[in-house]
């Protein structure tokens, strides 16, 4: 169990999206997961054993990494990347109920499976503002959590058993910073990009129904 | 996922590309991808590790080795590498949207009805011309555009292409001018080179791959500007003869569209 399910998911979803959902997918799996793979995770590696202070007292580095890091940004990161895929599954449900329903009928229930009306353009709906809601929420923990989306050089800590003020060194941290902001760059894509399918679903979806009943009008 | 996956994304893009495209897709995983993971990652692996300074002062490693890799050189390798491959994707959505369009023609039994069956569509390969020639080359002027920046980006940062053995370093917290020690400089040195060579390669083919779908697009053009001047005439029976052609094509393709849905 990895990342590779994931993948599965995204690819599996990519069958009933919109034009611009596909090009969320594409974005999130290059852009955003193998980036997390293949650069991030390695940054990261080390951050424990890196975390240096400037004093002998055994106890005062494990408590001052704790107090400045109480979930590291990889980690959050990950989280992410999860729950903004996640919303997805909603979308691959319902088309599954779909299936369902149309096997025990014995019938041809819909027009087309994956074709997005009626019931499939609520759950697709709900699943774009779920993402965007997940995206703003993870992006304004990132920016409570650590001041800001700046990784500083030093800290000054003076938790017990640390003997007083002490100097404590970041490892990597202009590394760090440049791809949280990689990080927070393809988040406001990605919300961007829900955002504008969700406008656009919702303009053409009222522009068909104002059609259909202007034609009934005049019928 | 990782670089497998990349590779299965632009594998596709492969069947569509020119000659010069698919050399440049082996020459990406194999000279860059490939020894990336297989070799470099190793070599750069313990670099923070192995970066020693002459001091005992706590945090004085940590802030000069910061201060002389603000991004590692395998990083930024990496990113490289994922930049440079997008542009591909462009091309993978265009066929893509093509191939939607022509099962949808197929499905309502267009009269354009080439094709036996859906799995036909699947496999075909689509030439590249028409709107696939703007969205190919704009992925091709885009991939060079990469390539060029990120190469500055190294020079610019590491002043030149050289990793030297031994850094001077002043930053506070370290006492005084110290001296820091680079970890294998002399490997990093040939595989920097190495990376910067295969990436000038690429470059090149590039170029070359944009001159040749330049020369293609105004040879075609030219040849077009040169026919319709030559029969008018022929050309109007031509077209009627086509169209009723097309009329004959379209009954028979909707006779055996309704066979097929019966």
């Amino acid at each position: 169990m990895s990342w590779g399910f994931l993948r599965d998911l995204l690819t599996g979803v990519n069958k009933y999206s919109t034009g611009i959902g596909r090009i969320w997918v594409a974005v999130v799996f290059i852009f955003r997961l193998l980036v997390y793979i293949a650069v991030a995770e390695n940054i990261w590696k080390y951050e424990l054993d890196e975390f240096e202070c400037n004093v002998k007292q055994p106890g005062c580095e494990n408590v001052c990494f704790d107090h400045f890091f109480p979930v590291s940004h990889i980690r959050l990161w990950a989280l992410q990347l999860i729950m903004v895929s996640t919303p997805s599954l909603l979308v691959v449900f319902h088309v599954a109920y779909r299936e369902n329903r149309e096997k025990h009928r014995n019938q041809k229930l819909y027009k087309s499976l994956g074709e997005i009306d009626g019931g499939l353009l609520c759950t697709y709906l709900i699943s774009l503002v779920l993402k965007a809601g997940f995206e703003i929420v993870f992006l304004f923990l990132f920016y409570k959590l650590y001041n800001g989306f700046k990784v500083p050089r030093l800290v000054k800590c003076d938790i017990r058993p640390c003997p007083n003020t002490v100097d404590c060194y970041i490892s990597k941290p202009t590394e760090k910073m440049i791809f949280i902001y990689f990080l927070v760059a393809t988040s406001g894509l990605c919300i961007v990009l829900n955002l504008s399918e969700l406008s656009y679903l919702i303009f053409k979806y009222s522009i068909k129904c104002y059609l259909k009943n202007y034609v009934k009008k005049h019928q | 996922m990782d670089w497998g996956a990349l590779h299965t994304i632009l594998g596709g893009v492969n069947k569509h590309s020119t000659s010069i495209g698919k050399i440049w897709l082996t020459v990406l995983f194999i000279f860059r991808i490939m020894i990336l993971v297989v070799a470099a990652e190793r070599v750069w692996g313990d670099e923070q590790d192995d970066f020693v300074c002459n001091t005992l002062q706590p945090g004085c490693k940590n802030v000069c080795y910061d201060h002389f890799f603000p991004i590692s050189h395998i990083r930024l390798w990496a990113l490289q590498l994922i930049f440079v491959s997008t542009p591909a994707l462009l091309v993978a959505m265009h066929v893509a949207y093509r191939r939607h369009e022509k099962k949808r023609q197929f499905r309502k039994g267009d009269q354009k009805c080439e094709y036996k069956d859906i799995d036909e569509i699947r496999k075909q390969r689509f030439h590249i011309e028409g709107t696939l020639w703007w969205t190919y080359t704009s992925s091709i002027f885009f991939r060079l555009v990469f390539e060029a920046v990120f190469m500055y980006a190294f020079y610019f940062m590491y002043d030149g292409f050289r990793m030297p053995r031994l850094m001077k370093c002043n930053a506070w917290p370290c006492p005084n001018t110290v001296d820091c020690f680079v970890s294998r400089p002399t490997e990093k040195t040939v595989f920097t080179i190495f990376m910067i060579a295969v990436s000038s390669i690429c470059i090149l083919l590039n170029v070359a791959e944009l001159c040749y779908l330049l020369t293609k697009f105004f040879l075609r053009r030219s040849k077009k500007a040169g026919n319709p001047k030559h029969h008018p005439n022929h050309e109007n029976k031509e077209e009627t003869k086509q169209n009723e052609m097309n009329e004959l094509i379209s009954d028979s393709c909707q006779n055996t569209v309704i066979g097929f849905s019966s």
